[in-house]
């Protein structure tokens, strides 16, 4: 079994907005279907909400804060799921059932690395 | 409006701040009691010019707004654990110390580092000086859509993101306190289109920090605060009377706060024993100088320009030098500022350098000249009142 992380990329949301209860019931329904390989995951607060950091001058050095998310695109992570799959195939096929991924979004599949 | 009515509508707006301020605190939302503070004012607009002054203003805004947040929580049904305690523990009306430290909580929260500069400064406007979006956007600048969503984005990472509502620990307040000056400083830099509201933003800000100076804590916090504090008086180049821009030079003296400059210049002498380098109580006893002056022609352009020498030692700017420069030209004449304004290099692109240069040029009596800087100072992108001025200056 390998573990894969499924990102979530779509146009900002914000999850408090009307839609939103439309929207949990399809992700809701996802959950139950993909429950054998869920591992875990969440939705994120929009990127209004993210703050970005940096240490500039090495370990200790000074805190550097920007008011916004790493990169500024159009599309954006806001969720993600931790999937436990027998293969990249059966990953994708999960994958292919985030509502997401056919609601003008994509969902990005990356195996974990493990550590030995 | 009737003069009564001017005079419930100032209270009001001066209120304004820390009413939101403990509301905030109380309901922990800032979206929730802004709603509630806003309708309390509008409340408080109705019924006092109608039914006379409540003997205590405050309180009484307090009360209604808090009201106010309770049914908006009814009606939305919410019941989160913060906005019900609000329920359980009625606010009647808050020690003014009290008031004091909400206020200073909302003033970090504005100014928080993890904020854009651009959201803390609307931000600040916005709730400490209670401006209304259309006015906000007005005063920077900015389509008011772009601004309502500014604010919205602000608001939204202070809820979700969990940016805290409260005053920095004092290992922390160094810092965070220059970034308050900061914030406090664009809000008259880029905000002079309508410094006299902004003013209150200002005074909002400092009233938390100014007041409480007797204590320790607190008094790290006069340092940042007089400048500001004196602005709202008199040190902005600019003031708005009816609408049009007023230079320092032609500013009716009578109408400034006599109570409020006194105040502020005991503080100079707190932020300057305090932090001899700190920039901006150097900055604030050149303010000092204009505000102690009776008249311009009497200002002490000896001491401005000492002051100004400091300055350059602690914080030295192009932007600096021109102001140092233009004191110069008023203790020994437009032709030895104009040397000095020529001399400062990397100012091409800052209209106010153009402008001083227009404005001492035309002093000198070489009006071609003059006119050249002009519209060099109007493609550098000057704002319109200060065009407007040095334009009936050159050609009359």
């Amino acid at each position: 079994m390998t573990t894969y992380i499924a990102l979530i990329y779509t146009p900002d949301m914000d999850f408090n907005q009307s839609g939103a209860a439309e929207m949990g019931a399809e992700y809701a329904e996802f959950g139950q279907a993909a429950a054998a390989v869920l591992r875990g995951g969440n939705a994120l607060h929009s990127t209004a909400t993210a703050t970005t950091v940096r240490v500039s001058g090495g370990k200790g050095g000074d805190v550097l804060t920007t008011d916004g998310p790493y990169a500024e695109t159009k599309e954006v992570l806001s969720g993600y799921y931790v999937l436990e799959c027998a293969d990249l195939e059966e990953a994708v096929k999960t994958a292919a059932r985030i509502p997401a991924a056919w609601n003008g979004g994509a969902v990005e599949i990356r195996p974990v690395v493990t550590f030995a | 409006m009737s003069s009564a009515g001017d005079a419930v509508a100032r209270l009001v707006r001066e209120e304004y701040g820390r009413v939101l301020a403990t509301l905030i605190r109380v309901t922990g939302s800032v979206v929730l009691a802004e709603d509630a503070a806003q309708d309390a004012m509008v409340r408080a607009l109705e019924t006092w010019p109608r039914d006379g002054l409540s003997d205590n203003p405050r309180a009484w805004l307090l009360v209604a707004a808090k009201r106010q947040a309770i049914d908006h929580i009814r009606r939305e049904g919410r019941r989160a654990d913060k906005e019900a305690a609000a329920m359980e523990h009625p606010v009647d009306d808050e020690p003014a110390e009290v008031v004091r430290d909400d206020l200073l909580r909302l003033v970090f929260t504005c100014c928080h580092p993890f904020l854009s500069l651009d959201a803390q400064v609307a931000l600040a406007l916005r709730t400490l000086g209670g401006l209304s979006t259309a006015e906000v956007a007005r005063g920077l600048l900015v389509p008011e859509a772009t601004m309502a969503k500014r604010l919205t984005r602000a608001k939204q990472k202070i809820a979700a993101a969990g940016i805290p509502y409260r005053v920095p620990a004092a290992e922390e307040l160094p810092d965070r306190l220059d970034g308050v000056a900061t914030t406090v400083y664009l809000i008259f830099n880029e905000g002079y289109a309508d410094i006299g509201r902004a003013g209150v933003a200002a005074e909002a800000l400092f009233a938390g920090p100014g007041a409480g100076r007797a204590d320790a804590r607190r008094a790290d916090c006069a340092g940042p605060a007089v400048p500001e504090k004196k602005k709202k008086s008199p040190a902005a180049l600019f003031f708005l009377v009816d609408g049009q821009p007023v230079l320092l030079a032609d500013q009716d003296r009578t109408r400034w706060d006599g109570r409020a400059i006194k105040e502020g210049v005991e503080l100079v002498g707190v932020a300057l024993r305090r932090g001899p380098d700190n920039r901006y109580a150097v900055q604030a006893a050149i303010a000092a100088c204009h505000a102690l002056a009776p008249s311009y022609a009497e200002t002490n352009w000896e001491a401005v320009v000492s002051w100004y020498d400091v300055l350059l030692t602690v914080h030295d700017t192009p932007v600096v030098r021109l102001n140092r420069a233009a004191a110069v030209a008023e203790r020994d004449g437009p032709a030895a500022g104009l040397a000095l304004v020529d001399g400062i290099a990397d100012l091409e692109s800052y209209p106010w350098w153009h402008a001083s240069r227009a404005e001492l040029l035309n002093r000198l009596g070489d009006k071609d000249a003059a006119r050249a800087a002009f519209e060099k100072a109007v493609a550098a992108g000057i704002n319109a009142p200060t065009a407007e001025h040095l334009r009936r200056r050159i050609s009359g």
